[in-house]
């Protein structure tokens, strides 16, 4: 007797239950980029934003609402992943998935639809809320914000990913986000355009990688960016192919999850 | 007859340098109740974590119904199921989501699954429990919420380890009951015990592993026939320090004030007494209890 094995089902039911546990946990995963962005608007925007005046030719506030959409989708994509993974990982129901004839690939794509999910709809949230701030806001060009809204959601989801797969301790799942993420997203352009700044902190800001991220994404909401689009998006691309290609190696290998 | 598993020359060394397995085979008849005992550290969770993919083997061979479970393994996974000795849910599931859910992961949708849940919770008396949050169950209801979960895709063999470890006499009993039910319908089962009664209950045949290697692997009724112990539990008057060598009697002390006796069934146990007396070990009381023999039970196998 043959029993068949169904992939999708397997997929649906690993999405679902991702999607299923940051909307259980609402008030840690929801609420708190609503409210850190209203503040941001409210202080960076209304308050100190009119005495800034332009940037890129754009109003202040309205500069800043690409970037932190950006800065709320990597956060969320990149956490969800790492702590739901880790969390697996360290209850050991890994093995209930490990057991099951889940591929790894299925396995994986299943934790970063769950991060993807959450980045979109976190990404969904905080444009809302730019909106009761700047209600005038138009998207300059559509399919290109929602293409690098969902790769930005991809990328660092499956980033989340290799945090997990190494992590020993809880400690290890929040030192990258605090001491290289966040940094470097902060760094990448989100409040100010690197035109403003000298030219040797401008080249240095070149090699982050977070600035193709953060002005591709502004060139789709705003029609402005710092950087060659097709450059930035190649090297998204990139990006996720070379992860991808990495998680499945380390999850074939076992690294972390089997001993 | 197909064997529903075969392994062979199993070898697993941990990362650190621990051999676990040092090269074992054994092979389990297709519809068999098969006994893995063996003391703690012996390997048998290795074994079973090799056998579902949870641990990684450093060579060797698994067949589960004659499907080598390297590579290509959907159809050797689909057939297995397997109750791991640790707790290995999600503590803040409800009970019945995560039995679906480990449904969903065989590739079995919501709707299917269901009544399936429904029918194995009730069997296990886990029903009424289905909608609380599974840290809040007892022991011995998590022991029935793993069960259910490694069941729930109705795997050809099924294997237990230490099933029953932490659970009273009542639920070990309904356990047994209910394991031999599953058996009887065609379910093979491998279940690894300290218990030897719980062996002598259930399975025909029988493994003993013991530092990494099979030391013994026949029929449960052979071997306790060509055992043919009974054992005894003595409470002394006074601790001793090591286990007294008398001729013919093997013994042990478990602690200073309980000592374990293997004693042939054709020997008499006066002269055990007699000898005792002779080195001034006084016994205050003494029970029958083949339970404990199972460290000795492994020295004489060995032998
Ligand atoms: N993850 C691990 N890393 C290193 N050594 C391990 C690991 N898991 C088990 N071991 C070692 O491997 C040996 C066999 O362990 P195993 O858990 O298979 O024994 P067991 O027969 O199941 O014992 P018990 O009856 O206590 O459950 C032991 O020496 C143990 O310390
Ligand atoms: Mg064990």
């Amino acid at each position: 007797m043959k029993k068949n094995f169904s992939v999708s089902t397997a997929l649906w039911t690993l999405t679902i239950k991702e999607i299923r546990r940051f909307l259980r946990i609402w008030v840690q995963t929801l609420v708190p980029p609503a409210v850190t962005m209203s503040l941001y608007f409210v202080i960076f925007g209304s308050l100190i934003g009119p005495r800034i005046g332009s940037m890129d030719g754009f109003d202040y506030i309205q500069f800043m609402i690409p970037g932190l959409i950006m800065l709320s989708v990597i956060t969320n994509s990149y956490n969800n992943v790492v702590s739901s993974f880790y969390s697996v990982k360290f209850q050991k129901s890994i093995e209930e998935l490990l057991i099951s004839p889940m591929p790894n690939w299925v396995i994986l794509l299943g934790f970063v639809l769950g991060g993807v999910a959450r980045g979109i709809l976190i990404g969904c949230i905080v444009f809302c809320v730019s909106l009761i701030f700047y209600p005038d806001f138009t998207v300059a060009n559509p399919p290109l914000t929602i293409l690098v809204l969902v790769l930005t959601a991809v990328l660092f989801s499956l980033m989340g990913f290799i945090n997990a797969v190494f992590a020993d301790s809880f400690d290890d799942i929040s030192i990258i986000p605090t001491f290289i993420l966040t940094p470097l997203i902060y760094l990448g352009g989100v409040f100010y355009s690197i035109n403003i700044l000298p030219d040797m902190w401008r080249n240095i800001s070149m090699a982050n990688p977070m600035l193709y991220v953060v002005n591709t994404f502004r060139e789709g909401m705003l029609g402005v960016s710092d950087v060659s689009i097709y450059f930035a998006l190649g090297m998204i691309f990139s990006f996720i192919g070379i992860l991808t290609g990495s998680c499945l190696y380390l999850l074939n290998k076992g690294t972390g999850i089997r001993q | 007859m197909a064997f529903a598993l075969e392994i062979t020359d199993l070898k697993k060394t941990y990362p650190g340098g621990v051999e676990a397995l040092k090269g074992i085979s054994f092979a389990v008849n297709e519809g068999d109740f098969y006994a893995l005992l063996g003391p703690n550290g012996a390997g048998k969770s290795s074994t079973i974590g090799i056998i579902g993919s949870l641990v990684t083997k450093s060579s060797g061979k698994v067949k589960i119904f004659d499907i080598d479970t390297d590579g290509n393994n959907e159809q050797a996974k689909m057939m297995l199921g397997v109750v791991s000795q640790e707790i290995n849910f999600s503590q803040f599931e409800k009970v019945i989501d995560i039995v679906v859910t480990q449904a969903g992961f065989y590739g079995i949708s919501k709707s299917e699954a269901l009544p399936r849940v429904e029918s194995i919770f009730k069997r296990l008396g886990l029903w009424d429990k289905k909608d609380v949050q599974a840290r809040t169950l007892s022991g011995g209801y998590k022991r029935r919420l793993m069960i259910a979960k490694a069941l729930v895709h109705e795997p050809k063999l099924l294997i237990l380890d230490e099933p029953t470890a932490g659970v009273d006499i009542e639920l070990r009993r309904e356990m047994w009951t209910f394991l031999k039910e599953i058996n009887k319908n065609g379910t093979t089962i491998i279940l690894t015990t300290h218990y030897l009664e719980e062996a002598e209950q259930l399975c025909r045949n029988i493994g003993i592993i013991d530092g990494g290697k099979i030391v013994a692997n026949t029929g449960m009724k052979d071997l306790l026939g060509s055992l043919n112990v009974q054992g005894y539990v003595f409470d002394l008057d006074s601790p001793l320090s090591e286990a007294p060598e008398i001729e013919g009697f093997p013994l042990k002390l478990e602690d200073p004030l309980t000592l374990i006796a293997a004693v042939n069934k054709d020997r008499s146990i006066n002269a055990l007494f007699e000898k005792l007396s002779e080195k001034g070990i006084k016994v205050k009381s003494m029970r029958n209890e083949s339970n404990r023999l199972e460290e000795l039970f492994i020295e004489m196998v060995k032998k």
